[in-house]
């Protein structure tokens, strides 16, 4: 008895430990950030953003989404590239989402209606810090991110090309360049300033895990692969388009 | 009740559980082909969807008859599940195993014969 009581009062020195730490790292001004961010977030976001998590569970969910889900966006987007989109923001995905109710059939083949689509709000300058700040403490699926083991790497253009396109036939459905790919799924030719590599590995290896009826395939690419196609699109800042 | 009885009761309670559940894990394959398959098929299953215009190879036309009926069943089901590689045919046709269960695989399948008005061997 006296054994548990000695355990469970060591298990709460550690854990006041730990939020004495929290507090002393994180600064008021960040604390602030985030609060007023997280309510931007369920203001002016939430109607269409998933903050929370689960993600669709039935294809009925599915096409109803009308927007990302961002309760993982802390694992996923750069802080960097988050703050400056936010400002001015560029559709990422060309037939919006869910792709299927944004096109229509063609002369020659579907395309996107783009009566359909409405672009994405801009935001100011401070609200873009605090609404960035607070989607990255939306850490949903870290579980999948500590299995990623990213090697620092680069690979050539050329190379990086080949394994995307002609290896694994990835340009079906991304764009590498404004005009050149897939329109179903998101823009790759700035994945490289927007999205973090451990997030892009684990996303290649399940999309599943992440987002169980994505209509992106698990084409069960392996470890040395991943860190191909990771290091090509790592590579994929948009300015210098491929 | 007699056993014969008891035994009914219970075979019917444990179906009635079951296929509920069944039905709700297993989408049409009409929801799937929207959702899945038009990307690149299209929505009228013509093979011109709207990724097709920087494709190497063109996505295959569902509605095709003379095509579609030279391919088995098994051979639809193979490509579907594990992707074209699997059929000797192309990398960006991919595996959809891990999205969709076998069940509906085989639903897809027939869902393709629908669109195609041919059946295996016959136009």
């Amino acid at each position: 008895m006296n054994h548990k009581k000695t355990y469970l009062k060591k298990i709460s020195g550690a854990i006041a430990g730990v939020g004495i730490l929290a507090i002393a790292t994180i600064s008021p001004a960040h604390a602030d950030n985030v609060s007023a961010g997280m309510g931007i977030l369920q203001n002016r976001c939430a109607s269409c953003h998933n903050l929370t998590g689960p993600p669709p569970k039935t294809l009925k969910a599915l096409w109803a989404r009308k927007a990302p889900d961002l309760f993982y966006a802390g694992n996923k987007f750069q802080k960097s590239w988050l703050i400056s989109w936010l400002q001015k923001p560029v559709r990422i995905r060309p037939a919006g989402e869910f792709y299927a109710e944004h096109i229509k059939p063609g002369p020659v083949h579907d395309e996107v209606d783009e009566s359909t689509l409405k672009p994405h709000m801009a935001l100011s300058k401070a609200d873009a810090v605090q609404v960035a700040a607070a989607l990255m403490t939306l850490k949903g699926h870290s579980d999948l991110i500590t299995k990623e083991h990213m090697s620092p790497g680069t690979i050539s253009k050329t190379m990086g090309k080949m394994v995307f396109d002609k290896f694994l036939g990835c340009i079906a459905c991304h764009r590498i360049s404004p005009n050149y790919g897939g329109l179903s799924g998101p823009e790759l030719y700035t994945a490289g300033s927007r999205l973090q590599p451990a997030f892009m590995a684990s996303y290649i290896r399940s999309p599943q895990a992440w987002d169980p009826k994505i209509w992106m395939p698990n084409k069960h690419v392996n470890d040395a692969r991943i860190q191909q196609l990771v290091h090509y699109l790592e590579s994929m800042k948009g300015g210098n388009p491929q | 009740m007699k056993p014969a009885n008891i035994l009914i009761v219970l075979v019917t309670g444990m179906c009635l559980s079951i296929i509920p559940l069944g039905a709700a894990m297993a989408a049409s394959a009409k929801d799937n082909y929207r959702t899945y398959c038009a990307q690149c098929h299209g929505l009228q299953g013509n093979g011109q969807g709207i990724n097709v215009r920087d494709m190497s190879v063109q996505p295959r036309n569902h509605t095709d008859v003379v095509y579609m009926s030279s391919r088995s069943d098994q051979d639809l089901f193979t490509a579907d599940k594990k992707g074209g590689l699997a059929i000797n045919k192309s990398v960006l046709m991919p595996p959809w195993g891990d999205t969709l269960n076998d069940q509906e695989i085989h639903a897809m399948v027939q869902y393709l014969r629908k669109l195609c008005r041919c059946q295996e061997g016959k136009q």
